[in-house]
């Protein structure tokens, strides 16, 4: 090999190497950058109103008032009604794709499942506008208002269907195949052999799950809703379009909410008074935190999950 | 009833509490069937409703003409700022990848990985609100601005999905390589590269499906658009399909609500076409792949 | 006929090496002390003409025999003939596998065992099995012998029902004060005991073993085969093993399989069965003799 050739290959081995490694800084400098960006547009709001922000309830534009408590509350409620619907729903089907379904069943199920994921929540939401919200104001609110009414959580019904339960259903679809996927690879990868031992016991197929599957595949199963839960969390344009962008705390799920991502987008574009825009970018601070931290929470207990092995 | 412990020569009929336990179980399965129904039947109601509302939409004007009476330049527009995002997302995706696995050691690709899954668990709108401080603030919209978004939502995709077909070459081709003498950077774009070819594709055409649905960013930095006519320009506003199904879904015109099906279906089409292709492109680099 | 509670000791009146039979006479052993009950020669169970197929593969074929009651019987052969998945026939434990078919009838107390109204989860109740690989749950030593009972609705006597199952099983005295602890930390030999105790803390009428002591080293072997016979009486039992030397030790009647290559492709099926003393000092089928002596397998 001639010198000169070495020279050539050492140079385009540094060559490769240099935008590698340039392009993977890049990557860890946009979420930095995000961050500062964000918080940095935020600024006039954060120095303006404080901490207090977040539990404030009023956001009046044209008085460059602003508070984020009714939104923090509706991005929790509706959040926790997808997960508390979604989880069992999709651990279910994650069990069904696992061990349950026969193996042709399981090959067109499972891709259907994950279309599921694929559908644009704009589309969606739409579909949530004219069929879904209509469909739930006609008959499962008042169902549940006439049955479970005693709970605050039921209230009377209100002129359309847009309303927080409505997005939470929303959510719920968007959770479910997330959390479902996850969950059936956690399961497939529990060993057949301690299942077999199990069943060898004169087990019942559910008491196998019960006692072998769920119990060692416990904190995958936890990040995964957590996944999940950070899907539903940031979800914007969904669910605005079946919220109805109310400003108020209800306690009846069937009013008119908001939410911290479902405000930014609608109001974004209009925003023309002093600290719209910030208070916005605010908003987008507070999402940013609980995005992270659901995030980073997952990573963690899938991390734990991982050294929790069938062997020591 | 029988005791804990059954008489062996009894008839092999559930003894003791084995019926109960076994209506159970049998309860507990179909609840999880039911469940994996459910979601099958969702898919299929949205599904069916776009496309038997938006098929009523379809037409030869729909698709080639502009505002009012179709979403042609829509249509132009998020095949431009997609293929732009592409174009940022993919060469930086796929030279991530590289380092991660041929160059990094765990010091170094602990922070990267980290940071590409917060950059993929990200909420779309605040990649809108960021793209929107440094490209549009003091500025104006622009498919630019778009494209950049879109970028950052396809990123930790392609490097994900090229890092797994990285790792899946064997060791014994790098090894050959090194045993002939080549170099780092040959062996990497000749021969570890193409091999991974087929996994790089179908890594891009899942995270274009993905970014071609994206709507958060674009209502936030490409938004402001009538759609009469077509834009080549991706540094002024882009028309594009996710924002027109969205500004027709909010007006309450039921002209307009046809017209955000017939998109809704072009959308659903693609993304479709592309998910399909890209799980029949896999299974055919799989079969390919030496093991 | 009553039948001897299976959770007694070994039968009473017998001699240190239980007197041996010849399968074809099911009858009644006279002690010295006159015949307290009858012993158990009924056939638990009785398979005839059973072959086993997987899709197009015939893995087993016309296999006819009569595994009796509270001995040890060994299934013997060389690697892919059949024995294993004979063994898993027993306790059904090949339905999971898909393409799994069963010609013929294997009779469990004289029970039909794939016919319609059988309950799968019934037959492993009654009939347990032990596997080549120690398997035992991610649970603590205690939870990993109590989860069957607490299924079953034994919850009284929890604790007595531990410590008897792992004293049957020789590990009580190794374990006993660290019940809490996970039995994944236990050694390889310790673990295919718990798996034993396990199985039989249910009280199973049958006990499979599926080539228990494999996967464990010579020391961990020898406990496990002495194990064995302290189980007998209790239990019937019915093990697959590669070592030949094992099964002459432990074993009371031996069943040789190989392979049969006359009707096509290879095929498991049972050449020989007998009395262990005879499958090894004269046996009756020029294939065994080859086998037992070594000159084969």
């Amino acid at each position: 090999m001639s010198a000169r050739r070495k020279q050539f290959d050492r140079l385009g081995d540094g060559l490769l190497y240099g935008i590698c490694l340039v392009a993977s800084l890049l990557s860890v400098a946009i979420i930095v950058w995000i961050a500062y960006q964000v918080t940095k547009e935020a600024m006039p709001s954060i120095s303006k109103f404080g901490l207090g922000f977040l539990t404030s309830q009023e956001w009046q534009p044209n008085f460059n008032v602003f508070g984020a408590g009714s939104l923090i509350y509706g991005t929790a409620v509706s959040s926790a009604m997808a997960l508390v619907l979604g989880a069992p729903i999709a651990i279910s089907i994650g069990l069904y794709l696992s061990l349950l379904a026969p193996a042709g069943v399981r090959g067109i199920v499972a891709p259907l499942v994950e279309l599921l994921a694929a559908i644009p929540s704009v589309i969606l939401g739409f579909w949530g506008i004219l069929i879904l919200a209509p469909f739930v104001h006609e008959h499962i609110e008042p169902w549940l208002h006439d049955t479970l009414g005693f709970i605050p959580l039921f209230g009377p019904p209100q002129t359309t269907g847009a309303s927080v339960f409505t997005a939470g259903l929303i959510l719920t679809i968007m959770v479910i195949p997330i959390i479902a996927s996850i969950s059936r690879d956690l399961f497939l990868a529990v060993p057949r052999d301690v299942q077999d031992g199990a069943s060898a016991l004169g087990a019942t197929r559910w008491e196998v799950v019960r006692g072998v599957v769920l119990p060692s595949t416990t904190s995958g199963v936890v990040a995964a809703s957590l996944l999940g839960l950070g899907r539903a969390l940031g979800e914007a344009i969904a669910v605005t379009q079946v919220i109805g962008a109310g400003s108020e705390i209800h306690t009846s799920l069937f009013e008119t909410g908001d939410t911290l991502a479902s405000r930014i987008a609608n109001q974004f574009n209009g925003a023309v008074t002093e600290l719209h825009q910030p208070s916005l970018y605010y908003l987008g601070v507070i999402l940013l935190v609980i995005g992270l931290v659901s995030n980073l929470l997952a990573q963690w207990i899938g991390r734990r999950f991982d050294y929790r092995r069938f062997s020591k | 009833m029988s005791g804990p412990v059954p008489d062996p020569a009894a008839p092999l009929t559930p003894s003791g509490n084995l019926r109960r336990r076994q209506i159970f179980s049998r309860v507990a399965e179909s609840g999880a069937t039911v469940a994996a129904i459910i979601a099958v039947a969702v898919l299929g109601i949205v599904i069916y409703t776009v496309v038997s509302r938006g098929a009523a939409a379809i037409s030869f004007d729909f698709l080639f003409t502009g505002t009012p009476t179709g979403i042609g330049p829509a249509i132009v527009g998020t095949g431009l700022i997609v293929a732009v995002a592409t174009a940022i997302a993919m060469p930086l995706g796929i030279l991530v990848a590289i380092y991660l696995t041929e160059f990094a050691g765990s010091r170094m690709a602990g922070p990267i990985r980290l940071a590409l899954d917060l950059m993929n668990g990200l909420p779309s709108i605040i990649i809108g609100l960021f793209v929107f401080g440094i490209l549009v603030n003091h500025r104006h919209q622009s498919g630019f601005a778009g494209s950049v978004a879109l970028a950052i939502i396809e990123l930790p995709l392609i490097a994900r999905g090229t890092q797994e077909v990285l790792l899946l070459v064997p060791g014994s081709m790098r090894e050959a390589a090194d045993a002939l003498g080549v170099s780092r950077w040959r062996s990497v774009l000749g021969v570890i590269l193409p091999s991974a070819l087929g996994g790089i594709v179908t890594a891009t055409v899942l995270a274009v499906a993905r970014a071609a649905g994206e709507t958060a960013p674009l209502i936030i930095v490409d938004s402001i658009f009538d759609g009469k006519s077509v834009s080549l320009n991706p540094f002024e506003v882009v028309p594009n399909i996710p924002v027109t199904i969205f500004t027709l879904s909010e007006e309450a015109n039921p002209e307009g609500f046809t017209r955000a099906w017939g998109s809704g279906l072009v959308l659903v089409s693609f993304i479709l076409f592309a998910s399909l292709g890209a799980r029949a492109l896999l299974a055919r680099s799989k079969r390919k792949m030496p093991t | 006929m009553t039948y001897p509670d299976s959770s007694q000791g070994p039968v009473e009146g017998s001699a240190a090496v239980p007197p041996r039979f010849r399968i074809q006479a099911p009858g009644v052993e006279s002690t010295g002390v006159g015949a307290r009950r009858e012993l158990g020669l009924e056939a638990v169970f009785e398979a005839r003409d059973v072959s086993v197929s997987y899709g197009a593969k015939k893995a087993l074929g016309g296999v006819s025999l009569r595994i009796p009651r509270s001995r040890i019987t060994a299934l013997i052969g060389p690697s892919g003939c059949g024995k294993t998945t004979f063994l898993r026939s027993l306790n059904r434990m090949n339905d999971s596998v898909p393409s799994f078919r069963i010609d013929g009838q294997i009779l469990y107390h004289g029970h039909d065992m794939y016919a319609g109204n059988v309950d799968q989860v019934e037959v492993r109740r009654r009939i347990g099995m032990v596997f080549q690989k120690p398997n035992p749950f991610p649970k603590s030593i205690y939870d990993n012998i109590a989860w069957a009972p607490r299924n079953l609705g034994m919850k009284a006597g929890l604790d007595e029902r531990v410590e008897k199952a792992l004293r049957g099983a020789a590990l009580w005295d190794e374990v006993k004060d660290r019940l809490k602890d996970s039995a994944l930390g236990l050694s390889g030999g310790q673990q295919q005991r718990l798996c034993i105790a396990r199985a039989i803390a249910i009280e199973p009428d049958v006990l499979l073993l599926d080539e228990p002591a494999s996967a464990l080293d010579p020391i961990a072997t020898k406990s496990i085969e002495e194990l064995m016979h302290s189980l007998k009486g209790r239990f019937t039992i019915v093990i697959v093993t590669h070592n030949m030397q094992q099964a002459a030790r432990v074993a009371d009647q031996t069943a040789f399989f190989s392979l049969d290559s006359s009707a096509g492709d290879p095929c498991g099926t049972l050449i020989e069965f007998d009395d262990t003393e005879t499958i090894f000092t004269r046996p009756a089928d020029p294939r065994t003799r080859d086998y037992v002596t070594g000159r084969f397998g």
